[in-house]
């Protein structure tokens, strides 16, 4: 597996301009997608998870707008079998429905998205859907992109893929859909597959089967994914690295072997607390203990607060400094990063917001 | 798919013979019958009608033998004879009066369809993509001051305008010279001459309301996964638009199909009157005003035929274009 950048988003700022305000969607977020591996983003709903990933393809939903920061994509040019060049493309830089973009869209990165049950038009077969975007990005023929995608529903593991391609979305199962789905993502071979929440609307055995297969088809094709959930046991089964997103910014950032053992901001070890332990439901069976939640709400949306913006919910908030002062993005240790008071007095390395 | 038609087909028989009854009963409701109406029509032409003329004419018309009796002697002779009975309004056949003026209402129908769909589908699709958007506002403003005014009204102030500004005359669907001739290519390019004014209004009137419709329908489905989906595949907007919201959201047009051939007969017909066309609908009004029974039972029956058969159409287009209809499946199943 190679460690070379796909993807790099640089201060990105995705806002939402509706009458009510402005919602800070995404603000001020750095990642760094390594190609053929596996980069986790974490957190609760309407932290602009799913938004971060919409602008890394440019599809994010109208009133909403990047309104500053980069994305790079470095694509990889195969001009023989040994040598190859890379083709730096700057997203940010293209009109959202440009040839260039849509170019990008489907072949280059793809997206699986939250449910299965939605996102394939019921009128027309899982076929049809598929060979479109082989049809699209790869010159071949209709019957040729038939066999492809017959090819592509045989390694999602669909049972008798020559009978599924012909049939309709609402006549397979909801894990079945969900693997024609991702075999859709996967009919152009793309660098980077994204995947938002593909097994939150699926039980726990499909989304075994699912996570099991993501990650068979991601040796196969040497693809990175961008996997985003707020299920913490998921991230541990899949991703390398971990990003924790709390109101549009990357309060964590680090391996995932680091935030499962030394996780460092107040709301990452929040979040771990809350995960049900089995040996915890044991002792509680005789006591009456509830499940740990994070103590408030996510704030409204429209409102920018001063500070840390989890200081409202912080059980170590410190009182004239989370609530006045921004807290800075501290690496603590080497490719551990917070951004966090708490740490402050750790710089190794400060870096400036 | 046929299974389907044919079984669809079956169920609108007993439909069909209910609405016969039901037209047969209707026809019979009003005071006074055919026989007397005939009787008073002689006599206020001068001629003194005997007993046992009147008896002869009542023998002549069924009028002695029981309901149920008359009932399937009417409509025994609909069906093996295609005689609708006789018309004085129009001192013709019943089926003659519909034959003549089937073929021009139906042509009529078909394209002011055509254009209401041509016109208000695409305006639909793309009033509901650019949503608020000015050109929304206005289509919006538009569409409710067609809905709003009638079209009778409209074909009106369009007749006068046409007529005092430009100076064509626009009512009836021939000129004076061409109205008694036989066909001929002359008539021909007549008759589209004064054809396109009552497709244009007659087509005006569903335009609004079929933008409403598009509109309210595409902005459901543009909101569904699909289409960001879809976008994520790499798609243009216009074919992302034209291959996945518009497919769902054309089905409640595909429904309205339903109306179009019982529309034929009665939906335009205050502005066919207004026109002056020789068309299905002012020949019903006009039975209907002179108690003419036969004919006023034929329109009944035909446009209750028309619409169970209309409605067995719709079904069928409803199920080539979605298979959910097709193979029965259940969304989320």
């Amino acid at each position: 597996m190679s460690d070379h950048v796909l993807a790099e988003i640089k201060n990105l700022h995705t806002y939402f301009y509706l009458a009510e305000g402005v919602v800070r969607a995404v603000d001020g977020v750095d990642l760094t997608i390594k190609a053929g591996r596996t980069l986790g983003i974490v957190g609760e709903s309407g932290c602009g998870k799913s938004i971060t990933a919409l602008s890394l393809m440019q599809l994010v939903p109208s009133p909403g707008k990047i309104k500053e920061g980069e994305i790079t994509y470095y694509q990889t040019i195969h001009k023989t079998e040994s040598a190859s060049t890379s083709n730096v493309i700057e997203i940010t830089k293209l009109k959202p429905n440009s040839r260039a973009m849509r170019a990008i869209r489907g072949n280059q990165i793809s997206m699986v998205f939250q449910e299965p049950m939605a996102a394939m038009l019921p009128v027309r077969t899982v076929g049809a859907q598929i060979m479109e975007a082989i049809m699209l990005h790869q010159q071949v023929n209709k019957a040729e992109a038939r066999e492809r995608a017959i090819d592509i529903l045989a390694r999602a593991k669909l049972p008798n893929a020559d009978r599924i391609v012909d049939t309709y979305p609402f006549q397979l199962s909801g894990g079945m859909r969900q693997r024609a789905v991702i075999a859709m993502a996967l009919s152009c071979n793309p660098n980077l597959l994204i995947a938002d929440e593909p097994t939150t609307a699926l039980d726990v055995t499909t989304e075994a089967q699912i996570l099991d297969l993501m990650r068979e088809l991601q040796q196969q094709y040497n693809m990175a994914i961008m996997y985003i959930t707020h299920n913490l046991g998921v991230i541990a089964e899949m991703a390398q690295e971990v990003a924790v997103m709390y109101m549009g910014k990357i309060v964590e950032q680090t391996d995932v072997a680091s935030i499962f053992r030394n996780p460092l901001h107040p709301y990452t070890q929040a979040l771990l607390r809350s995960i049900p332990q089995l040996d915890d439901v044991m002792a509680r069976a005789g006591q009456k203990k509830r499940l740990e939640t994070i103590r408030g709400m996510v704030p409204d949306p429209y409102s920018v607060l001063p500070g840390c913006s989890f200081h409202p919910r912080c059980p170590q908030f410190m009182e004239g400094v989370c609530n006045e002062v921004e807290p800075a993005v501290i690496e603590v240790e080497p490719g551990h990063i917070v951004r966090c008071h708490l740490y402050a007095s750790r710089t190794t390395k400060a870096r400036a917001n | 798919m046929l299974a389907y038609i044919i079984q669809r087909i079956i169920r609108v028989i007993p439909q069909l013979l209910l609405i016969s009854i039901l037209a047969f009963i209707i026809i019979q409701l009003p005071p006074g019958d055919i026989v007397t109406r005939q009787i008073e029509r002689l006599q206020a032409s001068g001629v003194t009608v005997s007993e046992a003329q009147a008896q002869a004419l009542i023998r002549q018309y069924g009028m002695d033998r029981p309901m149920y009796q008359r009932y399937l002697l009417w409509i025994s002779n609909i069906i093996t004879k295609f005689d609708f009975g006789y018309s004085y309004t129009f001192e013709k056949p019943v089926a003659q009066v519909i034959m003549e003026r089937m073929g021009y209402t139906f042509a009529i129908a078909l394209f002011a369809h055509i254009f209401t769909w041509t016109v208000a589908i695409p305006i639909g699709i793309y009033v509901a993509v650019k949503q608020y958007s000015i050109m929304d506002y206005i289509v919006t403003l538009v569409t409710f001051i067609g809905l709003a005014v009638p079209a009778f009204f409209l074909a009106m102030i369009i007749m006068y305008v046409a007529l005092t500004k430009f100076g064509i005359r626009t009512g009836g669907l021939f000129s004076q010279e061409y109205m008694v001739l036989p066909w001929s290519w002359g008539k021909f390019v007549d008759l589209l001459k004064h054809m396109w004014l009552p497709i244009i209004l007659l087509g005006t009137g569903g335009v609004a309301g079929t933008i409403r419709t598009m509109r309210a329908m595409m902005l459901d489905e543009l909101r569904k996964q699909y289409v960001t989906v879809a976008r994520a595949k790499g798609l243009s907007e216009f074919n992302v638009i034209v291959r996945y919201p518009t497919r769902l959201a054309i089905n409640p047009i595909l429904s309205s199909v339903m109306w179009l051939l019982p529309w034929l007969f009665s939906g335009g017909i205050i502005l066919e009157i207004v026109l002056n066309l020789q068309t299905a609908g002012p020949a019903l009004y006009a039975a209907l005003r002179n108690q003419d029974m036969y004919m006023a039972g034929a329109y009944i029956l035909i446009t209750g035929a028309l619409t169970a058969i209309s409605a067995i159409l719709s079904d069928v287009l409803l199920a080539l274009s979605d298979p959910r209809i097709r193979f029965g499946g259940v969304e989320g199943a």
